[in-house]
C-alpha cells in the first residue's frame, strides 16, 4: 500500500458529521483517488458520539487503516477522545471558541479557528464545519475551485443563497488556513482515474438489480436498511417491484411467492430479522423455489448493538431452518464484491432451486469504498437454470415438478402455462407434488425425495470455486479470514512484511459449499495458521474444524462491535509467533 | 420470458379442476362443500385451471391446493397471504385464491391477514372456519366461543373470539362476505362475486368440523344462518351498516355479502412498476442507459 491520508471527523449525532464527510469523499473521488470510509455511530438520532474516518490514496484503500492524519472534532468530547492518537505530521482543526485542545504529541499541529470572528454563528449553526472543511483543503493543497463545485452540487437543491453562503464560509476558512497554518508535508495527489463511491448496501442492491431481480421486499432493520432505500429510490426506473412488509416472516414468504411466479426475488435484513426468516428458508428448500436473503450482520445476540459490526451469525446461517437441505452461503470480501457476488449467487440458487444466503456485515453494508465503475457491470452472466416458460406442446408426458433426475434438479414450470398445473409443497411430497406426510406416508418415498434434493449438493460444489491462497507459499504465517476482513488482513500482511515477517492469506468467500479438501490441502503445508474473525467464539474456526478436523495454531478475535484495524492483527501475529498466546483479543483503543 | 396462453380446447368443466388425489378430510367435513363450491365457481366463470393459483397455509383446510387442479402452493402455517401476495404481484394476470383455516388465518397468520387487506391486492381469501384446530386433534382456535371445552381448554375457553368480519372491515378489506358450507348454491355465488371483485376479497366460510367441534355443527348452523340477500333493504355499500350486521351473532347469524367497495384501486393498478405488464415478462437486464445513470450517480 502506497501513501494514504486519513481524516477523522467526529461529533454528536445531528452536528453534521455526514455533510463534510460527503464533500471530502466527493473531492477525493473527483481527484481520481481511491477512498475507504467507515462511520462509527450509535443507535441515536441526536447526541451521542459519531466518528467518521475517511482514508484516501492513489491505490485501492482496503480498510480504514490504523491512524488519522487530520482530526476535525466538532465538539469537546471528540477532541478529548481522539486528539491523543495523532502522531507527528498530523493536524487538528477545531473551533477555538468552544473546544479546548489537550496535550498533543510532538510534531502535531493544532489549528484553532476563531469561528465567531469568521462567521455569523447565531444564524448558521454548522458554520464551524464549513470553515474547517475549507481550512483542511487548503492544508491538503487542494485548489479552492474543486471545493466550490462540490459545494454547489451538495447544496444546489437548497437554492443559490445557501450555496453562496457555504462557498463564502469555505473560502474564509480556506484563506485563514493558507495564512496561518502549515500545509501537510505532501499535497493530496491527483490522477486521471474516476471511481464510483458507494456503500455495501448500495452495491448489493445494484448487484441484485444487475442480476435481474424484479422483486424486492424488506422490513427496515439496521444495518441492512440501505438496501431497501436504494431499491425504493430506484425500483421504478429499474422495473423492480419494491414492498415494505409487516415483518420479516412476511418478507421471506412474499419473496418466495414472487420467485415461484418466475422472477428473481431478493430480501435483506440483519440477524434478528434473519431469525424470523428461517422457517421460510426451509420452505424455499422444500418447495425448491430459489430465493436470496441477505443478512447484514450486527453485534448480537438479541437486539444487541444495532450500529456495530460483527461476524457472529455464521452458525445461525449454517443452521437456519430445521432439517437437512441444500443451501449456499457466501460472504462478500469488500464493497465491490457486494455487487459482483449477487449475480453469482443468483445463478447458483436458480440452477439448483435452493435458498442462498449472503452474509454481509455492518462494516461493508454501511462503509463506503471507491470502486472502478467497470466492476459495476449491469450485464453479468445470468443463468436461470431449468425453467419451463413456454408450453409448446399440450401433449407432453404428465409434468412432474419434483421429477427424479441424476442431478437432483427437476425442471421448474412457471405458473400460468397450460398443461403444467401442479402443486408445490411444504410437506414432503411425491414427484408430482402430492403430499406424502399424511395417509400416504411411505419411508421409501421420503428417502427417495431426500436423496433427490441432496443430490444437488454435488452440483453446487462443482459450480462454486474453492478458495485460493494469496501471497508467498512458504510464508512464516498463514492468516485465515472470511468475508469483510479481507482488506484489513491484506494490509496487516504488508505491515508484517515491512517488519520481516512473511504472511499469506486464505480468505473464504463461499462458506457453503466450503471445499474442505481443497482447504486442507492448502493448510497442511502452512507453517503457522491463525484464524482472524470478528466474533467471540471463533465461529469459523469451529466450522472449519467440524468440516475438516483442522485445528489452527491460533486465533485473533474481536467482539467489541468495532472492526479490526491492521495493527490489531499485526500485534496478534507477533504475540503468537513469540508463543505468548494462541488467542489474541485486541483492544479497540478509541472509545466510540 | 414469454408465457403463452394456449387454452385447451372445449369449454371448461368440473373435471378440469379435479385434483390428483381425493381429499383425505374426515367423512362429512365441511371442507368438501367449500371445495366443490370453488370448483363450480371457476367453471361458471370459465377460468381455465392454468390461470388459477391456489395458495394455502397449513391445516386440514390448507390441504386444499392438492385437491384441486390449478397451480397450487402449499406453504407454511399462517404464511399463505404473503406468499400469495408475492405470487400475484409478480404475475398479476393470474387469478389467485388463498385458502386456509381459522387458526392459520386469525391465529398464527393474523398479522399478515390485517396487512394483506390494507394492500388491496386483487385476490380472494377463503377461510374455512370451523372454530377449532382439527389437524392437531382438537384445540381451541381464535374463533372458538367462550366456554367451549377443548383438549387445550378442558375447563372452557376464556379468550374472547376474534370476529373475522369486523376485523376485516376495520383493516380495509374492500369485499367482506360470509358463507356456509351447508348452502352450496349461495356459497358458489359468493365465491364468484369474490373472484370477480377487483381488490382483496375476504370470505369467511362456516365449514363445520364433524370430529372435534360438537358445538358448531351443521345442525347448529342450519336454523340460524340468514341470508343478507333475502333482506331487500340491506345495502352492502354501507360500511357502518356492515360493521353493525357483522356483530349480530346468536339465534340469527347473517351470511352473504356484508360489504363491497368497488371504488378503491388495487395495488396492481396503482403501482407504476406494473404499468408495463407482469414482472415475469420483463427483460432480465436493466436498460443500458438506466444502468449508466445508476453508476453515474455515484461518481
Amino acid at each position: 500500500m502506497s501513501e494514504t491520508f486519513a481524516i477523522g471527523i467526529g461529533g454528536a449525532a445531528g452536528q453534521g458529521v455526514a455533510t463534510p464527510g460527503d464533500i471530502f469523499a466527493m473531492i477525493f473521488s473527483r481527484r481520481g483517488l481511491h477512498l475507504n470510509a467507515y462511520n462509527a455511530y450509535q443507535s441515536i438520532i441526536r447526541g451521542g458520539h459519531t466518528f467518521l474516518t475517511i482514508r484516501t490514496g492513489v491505490e485501492q484503500v482496503e480498510c480504514m487503516g490504523d491512524g488519522i492524519d487530520l482530526l476535525i472534532p466538532l465538539n469537546q468530547d471528540t477532541m478529548d477522545r481522539h486528539l491523543r492518537l495523532l502522531t507527528a505530521g498530523g493536524a487538528c482543526i477545531y473551533n477555538e471558541d468552544t473546544i479546548k485542545p489537550g496535550a498533543v504529541a510532538d510534531g502535531v499541529q493544532l489549528c484553532p479557528l476563531p469561528v465567531s470572528k469568521m462567521a455569523d454563528i447565531t444564524r448558521n449553526k454548522v458554520a464551524q464545519n464549513t470553515l474547517a472543511l475549507g481550512a483542511a483543503l487548503s492544508m491538503m493543497g487542494v485548489g479552492f475551485q474543486s471545493l466550490e463545485s462540490v459545494i454547489a452540487g451538495q447544496f444546489g437543491r437548497k437554492g443559490e443563497a445557501v450555496v453562496k453562503e457555504n462557498v463564502d464560509l469555505a473560502r474564509t476558512g480556506y484563506e485563514y488556513a493558507t495564512a496561518n497554518f502549515k500545509p501537510f508535508a505532501r499535497p493530496l495527489p491527483m490522477t486521471e482515474k474516476r471511481y464510483a463511491v458507494l456503500s455495501g448496501n448500495t452495491a448489493m442492491a445494484m448487484g441484485g438489480a444487475a442480476a435481474g431481480v424484479k422483486f424486492y421486499c424488506a422490513y427496515p432493520m439496521s444495518p441492512s436498511t440501505g438496501v431497501l432505500h436504494w431499491m425504493a429510490g430506484h425500483g421504478r426506473k429499474a422495473g423492480i417491484m419494491v414492498r415494505q412488509m409487516e415483518d420479516e416472516i412476511g418478507v421471506i414468504n412474499m419473496a418466495i411467492g414472487a420467485a415461484h411466479a418466475g422472477v428473481r426475488a431478493m430480501c435483506a435484513t440483519s440477524g434478528g430479522g434473519f431469525a424470523l426468516m428461517t422457517e421460510g428458508l426451509g420452505l424455499s428448500a422444500m418447495a425448491e423455489i430459489p430465493v436470496v436473503a441477505i443478512n447484514c450482520q450486527r453485534a448480537g445476540p438479541s437486539t444487541g448493538v444495532p450500529t456495530k459490526t460483527e461476524q457472529g451469525d455464521l452458525w445461525q446461517a449454517l443452521g437456519a431452518a430445521f432439517g437437512d437441505f441444500p443451501r449456499v452461503i457466501a460472504a462478500p470480501l469488500n464493497i465491490g464484491d457486494c455487487f459482483t457476488l449477487m449475480a453469482e449467487i443468483f445463478n447458483v440458487t436458480d440452477l439448483f432451486q435452493c435458498p442462498g444466503i449472503v452474509l454481509c456485515d455492518l462494516l461493508l453494508s454501511e462503509g463506503r469504498l471507491s470502486v472502478d465503475p467497470k466492476v459495476l457491470n449491469f450485464k453479468p452472466a445470468i443463468d436461470r437454470g431449468e425453467l419451463i416458460t413456454t408450453n409448446g406442446d399440450l401433449n407432453h408426458e404428465e409434468y412432474l415438478r419434483y421429477k427424479f433426475t441424476e442431478s437432483g434438479v427437476s425442471p421448474r414450470a412457471i405458473p400460468g402455462l397450460p398443461g403444467y398445473t401442479h402443486t408445490v409443497a411444504s410437506d414432503e411430497h411425491e414427484e408430482n407434488g402430492v403430499l406424502i406426510s399424511d395417509e400416504y406416508t411411505n419411508a421409501g418415498k421420503r428417502r427417495a425425495m431426500m436423496d433427490k434434493r441432496m443430490r444437488k449438493v454435488a452440483g453446487i460444489e462443482a459450480m462454486v470455486p474453492p478458495p485460493v491462497l494469496e501471497g508467498p507459499k512458504d510464508a512464516d504465517v498463514t492468516l485465515i479470514g472470511w468475508g469483510s476482513t479481507d482488506g484489513t488482513i491484506r494490509e496487516a500482511r504488508t505491515r508484517l512484511a515491512e517488519q520481516g515477517i512473511t504472511a499469506n492469506q486464505l480468505q473464504i468467500r463461499w462458506l457453503v459449499p466450503l471445499h474442505g479438501d481443497a482447504i486442507l490441502k492448502i493448510l497442511r503445508t502452512a507453517k503457522h495458521t491463525i484464524i482472524v474473525e470478528n466474533n467471540y467464539s471463533g465461529q469459523f474456526a469451529r466450522y472449519l474444524r467440524s468440516e475438516t478436523s483442522f485445528v489452527a495454531n491460533g486465533h485473533i478475535r474481536k467482539y467489541d462491535g468495532e472492526p479490526f484495524m491492521p495493527h490489531h492483527i499485526v500485534e496478534g501475529v507477533h504475540q503468537q509467533l513469540a508463543g505468548s498466546t494462541s488467542l489474541s483479543v485486541p483492544t479497540h483503543e478509541v472509545m466510540v | 420470458m414469454a408465457t403463452l396462453n394456449v387454452v385447451a380446447p372445449g369449454p371448461i368443466a368440473m373435471a378440469d379442476f379435479k385434483g390428483k388425489v381425493d381429499p383425505d378430510w374426515c367423512p362429512g367435513c365441511g371442507d368438501f362443500g367449500v371445495l366443490a363450491a370453488v370448483q363450480k365457481a371457476l367453471v361458471e366463470l370459465q377460468i381455465p385451471n392454468h390461470r388459477v393459483a391456489t395458495v394455502s397455509g397449513i391445516g386440514c383446510s390448507s390441504n386444499f391446493p392438492g385437491f384441486i387442479n390449478t397451480y397450487g402452493m402449499h406453504t407454511l402455517h399462517g404464511r399463505a397471504l404473503p406468499v400469495a401476495s408475492g405470487l400475484k404481484l409478480a404475475n398479476h394476470g393470474l387469478t389467485v385464491l388463498v385458502t386456509g383455516g381459522d387458526g392459520d388465518g386469525f391465529g398464527i397468520g393474523c398479522g399478515h391477514f390485517v396487512h394483506a387487506m390494507r394492500r388491496n391486492i386483487n385476490m380472494t381469501y377463503l377461510v374455512l372456519d370451523n372454530q377449532i384446530y382439527g389437524l392437531t386433534t382438537g384445540q381451541t382456535s381464535p374463533t372458538s366461543r367462550i366456554g367451549m371445552k377443548t383438549k387445550s381448554n378442558p375447563y372452557g375457553n376464556e379468550d374472547t373470539p376474534v370476529n373475522p368480519l369486523t376485523l376485516a372491515l376495520s383493516a380495509g378489506a374492500t369485499f367482506v362476505a360470509r358463507g356456509f358450507s351447508g348452502d352450496q348454491k349461495h356459497l358458489t355465488e359468493l365465491i364468484k362475486q369474490a373472484i370477480q371483485h377487483k381488490g382483496f376479497s375476504f370470505l369467511d366460510v362456516f365449514s363445520p368440523c364433524v370430529t372435534y367441534n360438537k358445538d358448531n355443527t351443521f345442525q347448529w348452523f342450519r336454523p340460524r344462518v340468514k341470508k343478507l340477500e333475502d333482506n331487500a333493504e340491506y345495502d352492502a355499500t354501507n360500511w357502518v351498516a356492515a360493521v353493525e350486521k357483522a356483530t349480530v351473532w346468536g339465534d340469527e347469524i347473517p351470511i352473504g355479502k356484508f360489504y363491497e367497495n368497488t371504488g378503491v384501486p388495487t395495488l396492481e393498478e396503482t403501482e407504476p412498476v406494473l404499468e408495463a405488464g407482469p414482472l415475469i415478462d420483463r427483460e432480465l437486464y436493466i436498460a443500458p442507459d438506466v444502468a449508466k445513470k445508476f453508476v453515474e450517480e455515484l461518481m
